[in-house]
C-alpha cells in the first residue's frame, strides 16, 4: 500500500514537472478562431521561454505607435500575429484590413522604478483582440502576483500599483482591469468591436527590431503582414508624436494626442457621437473640435464652464477641465484613466492658451 | 430544558431583529458586485436578471452590451435598492448599449456619479415601475439624469419616479418614437426633458418642485437635430419653483426657477389639457435657440420654434407670485406682467420663413387658444432679437394666434 502511494506520488510529481515544462515550451502559436478562448495566456504560445519575459515566438511581431493612448501611466508591449499565409490589407485612413485569425496582443505593465530598469517590472494584464470570422473578440488575461501566468477575466478587476516614475516621484495607481463590455466602450465603430491602434498614420515610424531598426510598415510588408502598401503614398501619412517637439507644431501635437486618446469615442461612428464633439484629425469644423461649442449632456462635468474650448482660455475650457479632474463623473476618458496625465494636460493647456 | 426554550426564543428574537436591520442598512460586498456584473455580461439573449431583495452599494458601473429580448428586474422599488454612493469607476449606474427589446423594472437606483441609467443606441426600451434618485439632496454634484435613453428607437418610460437630478430627471435625447407617461418628477433642475427627438408623447405625468417642469429642446451641433412632432398633454406642472442647482454651463442651468414648460427651437409641438399651477415665473414658453445667447455654426440646424399649438390648458396661480429675478427672462416677465406669465412666445423667424410682407409663412405658424383668461406675451423677436428691445416690441394680442393645427403627431406607436 505504501509502495503504491509512493508511486502515485511520483506520477503526480512527474506530471507536474511535465506540465510546468509545457508552460515554457517553444511550440508554435496556437489559435483556433472557432474554439473557446484558452483559460491561460501561456496556452497560446505567443511568447517563448519564460512567459513574463514576453519574448515573441516566431511570427509574433512587436510594434509601437507614434502617439499612444494613455492608460494610467502603464507601459504597453504590443505584438501582432497573423496565421501563416495571411496578411493585412492596406487601408489609408482606418484600421488595416486584418485577416481572420489575427491576434493583436497588448501587455500592460509598470516599471517598478522608471529611473532604474534593473528593478524589474510588473505585468498587469495582457489584452488580446482576436479576429474571428465575423467579428473582433476582446479577451483579457490578468497576471498573477507571481508573474508566472495570466488568466482569462471577463468581469474586470481592481488592483493597486505603486511605482517610481521617471522624475523619481512615488506614484500610486488604483489600476482598473476592464470587463468585457467596457472593452467595447472604446473599441467601437458603429457598434462593431474594432481595434484602434494599427492604422498607417500611427504605425508609420521606425522600430528597433532584433535584427536592426526599420520602419514598421516596411517591416510588415517585408515579412508578408501587409499587402497593397505603397510607401510613396504615405510619406506624410503619419501623426505627430504628441510629446516630441521636433515632431510637429503645437497644434499638430495637441490634435494628435486628442485623436489618439479621444477620437475612438469622439467621432461620428463612436460611443460619444451623441456629444457632437468630434476629435479626429480629419475633422475640419472648429465647432466639432469643441471651439466655442456648448456641451450637450455634460451636466455637472462642465465645471461651471460654457464651452468645450474657449480660445486663449484653458481655465474656461471644459475639455481641459475634464482632462484635469479625476472624479469618475468628470474625467475624460471615462475608462483607463484614474490619475491625471499631467504631460498631456500641459500640452493641451498650452495649445488652448495660444489659440486665437 | 427551560433554559433551552429561552435560548431558542432569544435566537428567534435576535434573528428577527437582524433581519429588520438589513432592510434599512446597505450591504457593500465586492463579491456581489462581481457576480452581478458577471450576470450582466454573461446574460444570454432572451434572459432575465433578477435583482434580489436588499439594499446594495456598488462601486462600479454595471454594463450590458449588444443583447436582445432581455429584462432587468428587481423585487419592487422599496425592496431592491442599488446605490452607487461613493462610486469609483464608470460614470453611470447601469449602462446599456446597443441592445434591443430591453425592459428595466421594479427597483430603485440611486446616487450614481453621473447618470443612474443610461441606454444608448437601443431599440424597444421599456423603463417601468422604477425609482431613480440622489439621496444627497439638491446638490450640483449630483448626477445628471435619472433615466437617460439616447439615440434609441421606441422608448417607453412609465409609472416611475425621479428626483434630485442636477440636470433632468427624465432625459430622452436624439431618439425616435418616445412615450413618457405616469412619471412623477420632483426636486430636479428639470423634471422631464425631451431633446432632439422625433415623434414624442409626454402625458399623464406629474412634475412638481423642480426648477422647470418640462423642457422640449432642440440643440445644434449634434448628430440628430431638428427635433419635431411632440405632444405634451394631461400633465400637471405644479409649483416648479425650486432653486436651480445645475452647474453653470449646462443648458438647464439657464432655466429660471418657476417654469412650467419651456419649448426651444422645436417644430410641431402640441401642448394641451395640461394644468400649470403656481409656477412663479411662467407657465408655457416657446422660444428660439437665440434665447440661450450661445453661438452656433451648424448650418443645417433650425433655431426657431415652428408650429407650436398650445390649447385647452388650465393655468392656475395664487396671487402675489413673484417671478424669478436671477434671470433675464424672469426680470423681463416681471416688467411685462407685474407677475408670472402664462404663455410667452418669442415669435422669432428669419427672412427665409417670411412672406413678402415680412409676416411669418402659414406653414410655420403657431396657435394658442382656449387656455382661459391668461397672461400672454408675444415678444415679436423677429423685429429685434436683442432682449433689451423686447420691452418695446412685445404685445399681448392673442387674436392673431387664435387658430388650430391639426396635423401634429406624437409617438407613432
Amino acid at each position: 500500500m505504501k509502495k503504491l502511494s509512493v508511486i502515485l506520488f511520483l506520477i503526480c510529481v512527474s506530471s507536474l514537472i511535465i506540465f510546468n515544462q509545457c508552460k515554457i515550451s517553444n511550440g508554435k502559436v496556437t489559435l483556433d478562431v472557432n474554439a473557446k478562448p484558452f483559460e491561460k495566456l501561456s496556452e497560446y504560445n505567443f511568447f517563448k521561454g519564460t512567459l513574463k519575459d514576453l519574448i515573441p515566438n516566431d511570427r509574433v511581431l512587436p510594434y509601437d505607435l507614434i502617439t499612444a493612448l494613455f492608460s494610467d501611466y502603464a507601459h504597453k508591449a504590443r505584438f501582432v500575429w497573423m496565421p501563416e499565409g495571411t496578411s493585412a490589407k492596406y487601408e489609408k485612413d482606418e484600421v488595416l484590413g486584418f485577416p481572420v485569425g489575427t491576434v493583436l496582443i497588448k501587455n500592460f505593465f509598470y516599471e517598478n522604478d522608471e529611473t532604474n530598469a534593473s528593478k524589474g517590472r510588473k505585468i498587469m494584464e495582457t489584452r488580446l483582440l482576436v479576429k474571428r470570422a465575423d467579428k473582433w473578440d476582446a479577451l483579457d488575461y490578468v497576471w498573477n502576483d507571481e508573474q508566472s501566468e495570466a488568466k482569462l477575466n471577463i468581469v474586470g478587476d481592481s488592483k493597486k500599483v505603486d511605482f517610481i516614475n521617471a522624475h523619481g516621484k512615488n506614484m500610486h495607481i488604483d489600476y482598473s482591469v476592464p470587463n468585457k463590455n467596457q472593452c467595447k466602450n472604446c473599441h467601437n465603430l458603429n457598434n462593431v468591436q474594432m481595434p484602434i491602434g494599427p492604422k498607417v498614420r500611427y504605425l508609420n515610424k521606425d522600430f528597433k527590431y532584433a535584427d536592426g531598426t526599420k520602419n514598421q510598415l516596411d517591416k510588415w510588408a517585408e515579412i508578408g503582414y501587409l499587402t497593397g502598401y505603397k510607401k510613396e503614398d504615405n510619406f506624410t501619412n503619419k501623426i505627430a508624436d504628441a510629446f516630441d517637439e521636433k515632431s510637429g507644431t503645437l497644434e499638430a501635437r495637441a490634435k494628435s494626442y486628442l485623436e489618439v486618446n479621444c477620437a475612438h469615442c469622439h467621432r461620428k461612428e463612436g460611443s460619444a457621437n451623441t456629444s457632437g464633439l468630434f476629435l479626429l484629425l480629419s475633422e475640419k469644423n472648429p465647432e466639432s473640435w469643441g471651439i466655442m461649442k456648448s456641451p450637450v449632456a455634460a451636466g455637472a462635468a462642465s465645471g461651471d464652464n460654457l464651452y468645450d474650448i474657449v480660445p486663449g482660455k484653458p481655465d474656461e475650457s471644459i475639455l481641459v477641465y475634464r482632462m484635469t479632474e479625476n472624479d469618475p463623473e468628470i474625467r475624460m476618458p471615462e475608462l483607463g484613466r484614474s490619475v491625471q496625465h499631467s504631460e498631456a494636460v500641459e500640452l493641451i493647456r498650452k495649445w488652448v492658451a495660444e489659440m486665437k | 430544558m427551560k433554559y433551552l426554550h429561552f435560548l431558542v426564543l432569544c435566537v428567534i428574537l435576535f434573528s428577527c431583529k437582524q433581519n429588520k436591520k438589513t432592510s434599512v442598512s446597505f450591504i457593500k460586498d465586492e463579491k456581489f458586485q462581481k457576480e452581478l456584473q458577471e450576470k450582466f455580461i454573461l446574460l444570454e439573449d432572451g434572459g432575465t436578471i433578477e435583482l434580489p431583495e436588499g439594499n446594495y452599494i456598488l462601486s462600479k458601473a454595471l454594463s450590458i452590451e449588444g443583447k436582445k429580448n432581455i429584462t432587468i428586474k428587481g423585487r419592487g422599488t422599496d425592496k431592491t435598492i442599488l446605490s452607487f454612493l461613493g462610486q469609483t469607476e464608470g460614470a453611470e449606474g447601469i449602462n446599456v448599449t446597443n441592445c434591443s427589446n430591453i425592459t428595466v423594472e421594479n427597483f430603485t437606483i440611486q446616487d450614481a456619479k453621473g447618470d443612474n441609467i443610461k441606454l444608448k443606441g437601443c431599440t424597444d426600451v421599456i423603463i417601468r415601475n422604477m425609482n431613480s434618485t440622489w439621496t444627497t439632496g439638491a446638490d450640483s454634484a449630483n448626477g445628471n439624469y435619472g433615466y437617460y435613453p439616447v439615440e434609441c428607437k421606441n422608448v417607453l418610460i412609465e409609472k416611475s419616479e425621479v428626483s434630485y437630478c442636477a440636470d433632468a430627471g427624465v432625459y430622452v435625447g436624439q431618439s425616435y418614437n418616445v412615450t413618457v407617461r405616469n412619471v412623477t418628477a420632483h426636486h430636479n433642475v428639470c423634471g422631464i426633458e425631451i431633446e432632439n427627438c422625433i415623434n414624442v408623447d409626454v402625458y399623464d405625468n406629474l412634475s412638481y418642485n423642480n426648477t422647470g417642469g418640462f423642457v422640449i429642446y432642440d440643440l445644434p451641433g449634434i448628430p440628430m437635430k431638428n427635433g419635431k412632432n411632440c405632444r405634451v398633454y394631461n400633465n400637471i406642472a405644479r409649483e416648479n419653483n425650486f432653486k436651480n442647482f445645475a452647474k453653470p454651463g449646462s443648458y438647464v442651468s439657464d432655466i429660471p426657477p418657476g417654469s412650467g414648460i419651456i419649448i426651444m427651437a422645436y417644430d410641431s409641438v402640441e401642448v394641451f389639457n395640461n394644468t400649470f399651477e403656481n409656477n412663479k415665473t411662467l407657465g408655457c414658453c416657446a422660444v428660439s435657440y437665440y434665447a440661450t445667447g450661445r453661438p452656433f455654426t451648424d448650418s443645417i440646424y433650425t433655431p426657431y420654434c415652428t408650429s407650436i399649438f398650445i390649447h385647452n390648458n388650465t393655468f392656475k396661480r395664487k396671487a402675489l407670485l413673484v417671478p424669478d429675478l436671477s434671470s433675464d427672462l424672469g426680470k423681463l416677465i416681471l416688467a411685462m406682467s407685474k407677475g408670472p406669465a402664462d404663455i410667452i412666445y418669442d415669435h422669432n423667424y428669419n427672412k427665409a420663413m417670411s412672406n413678402p410682407d415680412g409676416t411669418l409663412q402659414q406653414q410655420y405658424k403657431s396657435c394658442f387658444r382656449n387656455n382661459g383668461d391668461i397672461k400672454f406675451f408675444n415678444l415679436n423677436a423677429y423685429k429685434s432679437p436683442v432682449i433689451e428691445n423686447v420691452l418695446k416690441t412685445y404685445d399681448k394680442d392673442l387674436k392673431t394666434f387664435d387658430c388650430s393645427l391639426s396635423n401634429i403627431i406624437g409617438d407613432s406607436n
